[in-house]
């Protein structure tokens, strides 16, 4: 079997593992949302928190409680990493600075995980698992419960009521990400993760000498940095470190977890809104994107274009060799077009369209199939634009799910997908603008150009894989893609949440002959294209500017 | 206006409050209950997968290597020693600048890029070294027979693996420098080599410090 078959198998492999979970997992998803039973654990920690489980929130209560556990959370890892130096469990390793320690709390609280800082020689036992580790389960339970929240507002009429907020992040975290991830990290340790408490860690060489690296909680942190989609490694390398990533078969194995919550939240989707066929219809777009990327990327390395690569004999730079090629471009397709951003190959070492399809990836908008929760909503978003296009195109009011799309609603999703560009085109434009920032770039020319763009688009989506030549570890870029993380993550999720309200106050339309049938594949296609044209338009001259000048040289 | 701060302050508390409850859940019983499972079934994996030769622990199977000669004097980089099996480069590799009361291996990757004067410059160079370094006499390697993973740097900087083909080139060198037959460490190369994990995940790989350990096994015997 030659590589390009091997890297064809793969995709394949991981395909059919998706399709076997996807209605168990969906379905269960949709029960733990909509049950109205509460778990024994749960029921103490809502004792804990002193909040009623059952009494309905409203939209804007329902983003109060957003806000405040998020706050909560920046406030909190902010603190912990600024008391490091003083914590015990801590291996004696000093206190984050400022910038750093906001930059780091303001990734992991927006499920971004972009890392300025190197895991191995900055953070300690602590801070990793009790801090970051944390925010991993937490922050991906936020983005489910706004979808969910979402969800509700098509499911539900005639009420302004969208669940409870501390119910639902309580239930992703308990019964959903937890139990998963403790299976995934056990498996994950069984091939050969580190999971120990264990200080500084010396071993013999064979050469003699000795060589020291920092123990951990890595499998447990690695299985829920999938599976949440959050992306920030235990180790500068990510998911390219062994300890992280042991071998070929864990490698698709992370790559499941990456995908398999948001892809089956197509199924939670349908189930609530009752017709899982309008779930199947999301995932088809989903997945046509995601399979389309892929194979695209597969042919950009596999044909290692680049005078480097090129003399290389291959496009292995920035590669393990246990993953080569076909596996590494499966991996890179699905962290950027999901928002997980961990990385088993380096992606600036790809060859310039290799790079500019990931990059691509994050600017669609994290939508296929997105992070967890955050992937569901912005593509309903994006349904209620193509639903909105197709409206105009036969002259009559557009509707979606037996909800009528008018002047309020279409208004809350056009603001919706102006954030993310805004922010990173105005940051990019003003870090190249400014005569310090540009000093970070490693590489020159368009490549350095496509460094900067990367590093705002990668925290504007809260994906937060980098270009990682770029040294992001200065004031400037500490503040400014933390400032593009908290307004990329929370800014969109008051639209979204605005929009559920005003979708679960109506009555329902009585679905009629002129009704555009969104679960069958011509509405797929169509928002395949609505995707694609929106996403085409923003990006395009920044993307010529950068990745396109590279890979057409 | 006083009533707002007051609300703010409380949900802000509910906030902390279910923040402490989940850490409880999933940044303590979590990780202590994995690592549990994980010390008690795994134990060797859970701890670094270290490997001993000999009584002495030589490092960890996942973790590469360099199989270099003592510095000289006047000498800014070692040269690699040719009586063993060499690894990939590992330009991304670079030592911790912070916490510095340790000496930690920092994980990383070069982040050149396709295009770069510096990769092409390094990739060259290191292809020329493998050439020169592996040719013997009766045995020259062709630029066209030196696997990419030979003169790249990977993505942690500590790839423990090399292609079977990066192996096969090395086996001439390796037999000539140590007095062993081609034919024993053409051997010893094929029984190291992994294939595709379940015939179709990764690539196929040979693990470096297996095959140096074994090498001097063998030269032990002979």
């Amino acid at each position: 079997m030659g590589p390009v078959l091997a890297g064809v198998a793969q995709l394949l492999a991981l395909m059919a593992a998706l399709a076997l979970v996807y209605v168990p997992l969906g379905t269960y998803m949709a029960r733990v949302y909509s049950s109205d039973r509460h778990w024994r654990v749960e029921r103490w920690i809502y004792k804990g928190i002193g909040a009623n489980p059952d009494a309905e929130m409203r939209w804007a209560a329902y983003l109060r409680g957003v806000l405040a556990f998020s706050a909560a959370g920046v406030l909190f890892l902010y603190l912990l990493q600024r008391l490091q130096g003083s914590l015990p469990g801590s291996l004696g390793f000093s206190s984050i600075e400022p910038a750093q320690a906001f930059n780091t709390a303001a990734s992991f609280v927006t499920n971004t995980n972009w890392q300025s800082y190197s895991g191995e020689q900055a953070m300690g036992h602590v801070v990793q698992t009790s801090g970051l580790a944390v925010q991993n389960f937490v922050s991906a339970a936020v983005g489910m419960a706004v979808a969910v929240a979402l969800v509700r507002g098509f499911a539900r009429s005639r009420t302004g009521e969208l669940g409870n907020f501390w119910a639902d992040l309580v239930r992703g975290t308990v019964r959903v990400l937890v139990p998963v991830a403790a299976v995934a990290a056990v498996v994950l340790v069984a091939c050969g993760a580190l999971q120990n408490f264990s200080g500084i860690h010396e071993v013999g060489q064979f050469m003699g000498g000795s060589q020291a690296w920092n123990g951990g909680a890595v499998a447990s942190q690695e299985a829920i940095k999938e599976l949440g989609t959050n992306g920030g490694g235990y180790f500068n390398a990510n998911s390219a470190h062994p300890f992280e990533n042991p071998t070929p078969f864990t490698n698709l194995f992370e790559i499941f977890l990456i995908l398999v919550i948001p892809l089956s939240l197509t199924r939670t989707f349908g189930v609530m809104v009752g017709s899982v066929k309008q779930g199947y219809a999301i995932l088809a777009t989903m997945v046509t994107i995601w399979a389309g990327f892929t194979a695209l990327m597969m042919w950009t390395e596999f044909a290692h274009h680049g005078p480097a690569l090129q003399a290389a004999g291959g496009a292995m730079e920035g590669k393990e060799a246990r993953f080569g090629v076909g596996a590494s471009s499966i991996f890179a397709v699905s962290t950027t077009l999901t928002s997980t951003g961990a990385v088993d190959s380096f992606h600036s070492s790809f060859t310039g369209l290799g790079g500019g399809i990931t990059m691509l990836g994050m600017m669609l908008g994290e939508i296929a199939p997105g992070g967890v929760g955050s992937g569901l909503y912005g593509m309903l978003i994006m349904a209620i634009i193509a639903v909105f296009i197709a409206g105009l195109m036969v002259g009559r009011t557009p509707e979606y799910l037996g909800k009528k799309i008018g002047s309020r609603e279409i208004k809350l999703a056009a603001c919706y997908i102006l954030i993310t560009p805004a922010l990173v085109l105005v940051f990019t434009s003003a870090s190249l603008a400014l005569p310090t920032p540009p000093h970070s770039m490693l590489n020159s020319g368009a490549h350095g150009f496509s460094e900067v763009l990367y590093a705002f688009t990668s925290a504007s989506n809260n994906n937060g894989s980098a270009f990682a030549g770029l040294n992001a570890n200065t004031d400037w870029f500490n503040t400014t893609t933390g400032l593009a993380m908290l307004l990329g993550r929370f800014l969109p999720m008051i639209f979204v949440l605005a929009l559920a309200g005003s979708l679960a106050g109506q009555r329902p339309v009585p679905a009629t002959a002129g009704t555009l049938r969104t679960e069958k594949p011509l509405f797929s296609g169509l928002l395949v294209g609505a995707i694609l044209i929106v996403t085409g338009l923003t990006y395009f001259p920044a993307l010529a500017l950068g990745p396109l000048a590279e890979g057409l040289a | 206006m006083n009533h707002s701060v007051m609300n703010t302050a409380r949900l802000f508390g509910a906030g902390l409050r279910a923040l402490l409850m989940l850490t409880l859940v999933a940044g303590v019983a979590y990780p202590l209950v994995v690592t549990g499972i994980a010390q008690g079934l795994f134990h060797d994996k859970a701890n670094g997968s270290e490997i001993t030769a000999n009584g002495k622990v030589v490092g960890s199977s996942l973790i590469g290597q360099s199989y270099d000669l003592p510095l000289k004097k006047g000498e800014r980089t070692p040269r690699p020693d040719l009586r063993w099996f060499q690894g990939r480069p590992a330009n991304g590799l670079g030592g911790n600048s912070v916490n510095t009361q340790y000496k930690l291996l920092l994980s990383g990757a070069t982040n050149l890029s396709a295009d770069s004067e510096v990769l092409l410059k390094r990739v060259q160079d290191a292809k020329a070294a493998v050439i020169r370094d592996n040719s013997v006499p009766g045995y020259t390697v062709k630029p066209s027979q030196v696997p990419p993973d030979a003169v790249t740097s990977s993505g942690s900087g500590l790839d423990p693996d090399i292609s079977p083909r990066y192996a096969e080139i090395q086996v001439h060198r390796v037999a000539a420098r140590n007095g062993l037959s081609v034919a024993r460490v053409a051997k010893l190369v094929k029984d190291k080599t992994e294939g595709r994990v379940a015939g179709f995940l990764g690539e196929p790989r040979v693990n470096v410090l297996e095959l140096n350990i074994a090498l001097k096994d063998l030269m032990a015997k002979s």
